[in-house]
């Protein structure tokens, strides 16, 4: 009896003895940054950088509210709330328009024979290998007042003078999409190879037309795939920084150039804690979205 | 017996040869500002491998030296920052004052305000903050700020400001009528509305555009000298004006870190680029002035003869030179700075 628990505590020892590798990296390269960037965000931010280690919630504060320098008058930070506000638009916006162009792609390449598929993800995986400066500033060519684009469209006499697409919102969008769609082609793509196309004959069988069977039967099959692909997409595009510092032309700020700002050229590294922070509050409400969504997907689908 | 001899004439070999660096260097510039074959030649001279490592703002090098771990040797900040720097412990005291090249400095740039008798810094480069313009897009005159606060009909959505807090606000307050630094709220908050109106006709608020002005993509801009002229280089059509209410003049100083890792290595260099030779070709890669006697004759006739770098007199009147502000004053602009960046 004894010695039956006593092996078992001994057991118990021993697994937390093996965990201690992994527990200690999670600890320290998890948890600690984590825990510096929280304990700074309530610090006193030093004349020229860095903190002083005096505490004041200040930081927090500042993410929404500001007092008029002029005035004195306590107001929303409008500059915050502005640029977290086109943060999130931006990467709904990106989810939006690579969910459009990567779920057709998704479909071509899962209705092709299966020894030419691969062949087809590659072509989807190349660019991905590719530096991601690199082609932001190959966007960047094709979209400026002399590039690639508008040069052609003169040339064609479509238009008169060169469209302004560079350092708009657009040239951000149009960025973040074109880098971050193979991350939505892949799960929906993932999603799709499973799935058993004699359901779609079924469907046309008993009379659904084309958009009902897409409606009806490819998209519940695939859905989870396709929000993988969303939060994959989204979550990067929050926190971006060189598209919106390359194509923004540095006055369309989001939340990673704000947090950027806050470390440099505004020297105040607990505002720039308290961001970083606020991205991840975001971002976890994104990823419970996520979890919720793919629950009730399990939950109805097998009762 | 010739062993000892052999031994003997390494010594004697050694010892004639004056010691010579050897190793590494690791500088710590702003982009574009290094002349590759200045870095070739040091390596040539003294047998040392030369890394140039690229920042954009002086903030971002103050707050990546701040926080330790960059391995660097040399910096070069704008004077406005050297006394932080020097306060904040960041640099080593190295006496370039008391370096053979030394006597080549241009005596007006001894007693600078920021380094007074040059115990930390040496000259890089200086030059004047005003404006770009392409002249066959503007045809009216180009020494007014007036072109980027309160731009004409077709300069306006062509508009680029550099991001560097400093230059944009000094020039600004000028143009208020105000003095560098100042803290006269009426003044300030005048600039401010300003700038946030103005600000809706600018294209861009970004670095690195010489090739932007040079292909039409930008038409005006607060810019740099040096950065305009290599802009002209490019494109005929481009030139430079200084705004007579007043301009920021500045000067980019190298400086050893603290922790330099080579500071051998750091103090050759800083002597090096004292010699006129040597200052000429950071001036021609750079396309500014530098502040070594003596360096014009090895400089190119287009920057000897360029009115980037030469301004009539009644121009160079209007320059100021930046000094660094109180806290309580850049504590104000930062906040001004920040509502405009949003």
């Amino acid at each position: 009896m004894s010695e039956a628990v006593s092996f078992q505590k001994r057991a118990a020892r021993r697994r937390w003895f093996l965990l201690t590798p992994a527990l200690v990296v999670l600890l320290l390269a998890a948890s600690g940054p984590l825990l510096i960037v929280v304990i700074y965000s309530f610090l006193t931010p030093g004349d020229y950088g860095g903190v002083v280690w005096e505490f004041s919630p200040n930081a927090w504060f500042s993410v929404v509210l500001e007092r008029d320098f002029f005035t004195e008058q306590l107001g929303f930070a409008d500059a915050h709330l502005s640029i977290l506000w086109r943060s999130v638009k931006l990467s709904l916006m990106t989810a939006a328009l690579t969910f459009a162009l990567g779920f057709p792609t998704a479909y071509f390449i899962a209705t092709r024979p299966a020894h030419k598929r691969d062949f087809w993800m590659l072509l989807i995986m190349i660019p991905f290998w590719t530096n991601l400066l690199i082609r932001t500033f190959a966007i960047m060519e094709l979209i400026r007042a002399e590039g690639t684009v508008n040069s052609f469209l003169l040339w064609t006499g479509v238009i008169n003078e060169p469209i302004q697409m560079l350092f708009t919102e657009f040239a951000i969008l149009l960025g973040m999409s074109y880098v971050y769609l193979p991350l939505m082609v892949l799960p929906i793509y993932a999603s799709m190879e499973r799935f058993d196309f004699s359901l779609v004959e079924a469907g046309y069988d008993l009379y659904g037309s084309r958009w009902r069977v897409l409606r009806r039967v490819i998209f519940p099959l695939v859905k989870p795939g396709v929000i993988a692909g969303s939060i994959l997409v989204f979550v990067p595009s929050l926190g971006a920084y060189v598209a919106p510092r390359v194509l923004g032309g540095g006055k369309q700020l989001m939340l990673g150039n704000l947090i950027e700002l806050q470390f440099g050229a505004g020297r105040n590294w607990p505002v720039g804690a308290a961001l970083s922070l606020t991205l991840l509050l975001i971002v976890t409400v994104a990823l419970m979205f996520y979890v919720r969504a793919a629950g009730n997907e399990e939950g109805p689908g097998h009762g | 017996m010739k062993l000892k001899a052999t031994i003997a004439a390494t010594a004697l070999a050694l010892g004639a040869v004056p010691a010579l660096a050897e190793g590494e260097l690791n500088i710590y510039n702003w982009g574009n500002y290094t002349a590759p074959e200045l870095i070739k030649k040091f390596e040539t001279e003294y047998d040392v491998k030369v890394t140039v490592t690229d920042y954009d703002s002086n903030d971002t090098a103050l707050a990546k030296i701040k926080a330790g771990g960059h391995g660097f040797d040399i910096v070069v900040p704008s004077g406005t920052y050297i006394p932080i720097f020097v306060g904040e412990g960041l640099l080593m005291e190295s006496r370039p004052d008391q370096m053979e090249n030394f006597k080549n400095m241009d005596p007006v740039w001894i007693d600078v305000e920021f380094d007074p008798g040059r115990h930390y810094t040496v000259p890089w480069q200086w030059g004047t903050v005003g404006i770009t313009v392409n002249t066959s897009v503007y045809k009216g005159d180009i020494n007014t700020a007036a072109l980027l606060f309160e731009p004409p009909e077709e300069l306006k959505g062509k508009i680029n400001v550099v991001p560097e807090m400093m230059d944009v606000m000094s020039t600004a307050i000028y143009y208020k009528g105000g003095e560098q630094c100042t803290m006269d709220k009426a003044v300030l908050k005048e600039v401010r509305d300003m700038l946030v109106e103005a600000k809706k006709d600018w294209l861009s608020m970004d670095y690195g555009n010489i090739e932007k002005y040079a292909k039409g993509d930008l038409d005006a801009g607060l810019n740099w000298n040096g950065a305009s002229m290599r802009a002209r280089l490019e494109n005929g059509d481009i030139a430079f004006g200084l705004p007579v209410t007043g301009y920021p003049v500045w000067m980019d100083n190298a400086a050893i870190l603290a922790d330099a890792k080579n500071p051998d290595n750091a103090k050759a260099f800083l002597n090096f680029i004292m010699a006129p030779e040597n200052a000429a070709m950071l001036s021609n890669f750079a396309k500014y002035a530098n502040g070594i006697k003596g360096s014009a004759e090895f400089m190119t006739d287009d920057l000897k003869n360029a009115p980037e770098v030469n301004p009539s007199d009644e121009l160079k009147a209007a320059g100021k030179i930046s000094k660094s502000c109180p806290p309580e004053a850049q504590k104000i602009y930062t906040a001004i700075w920040t509502e405009l960046q949003k």
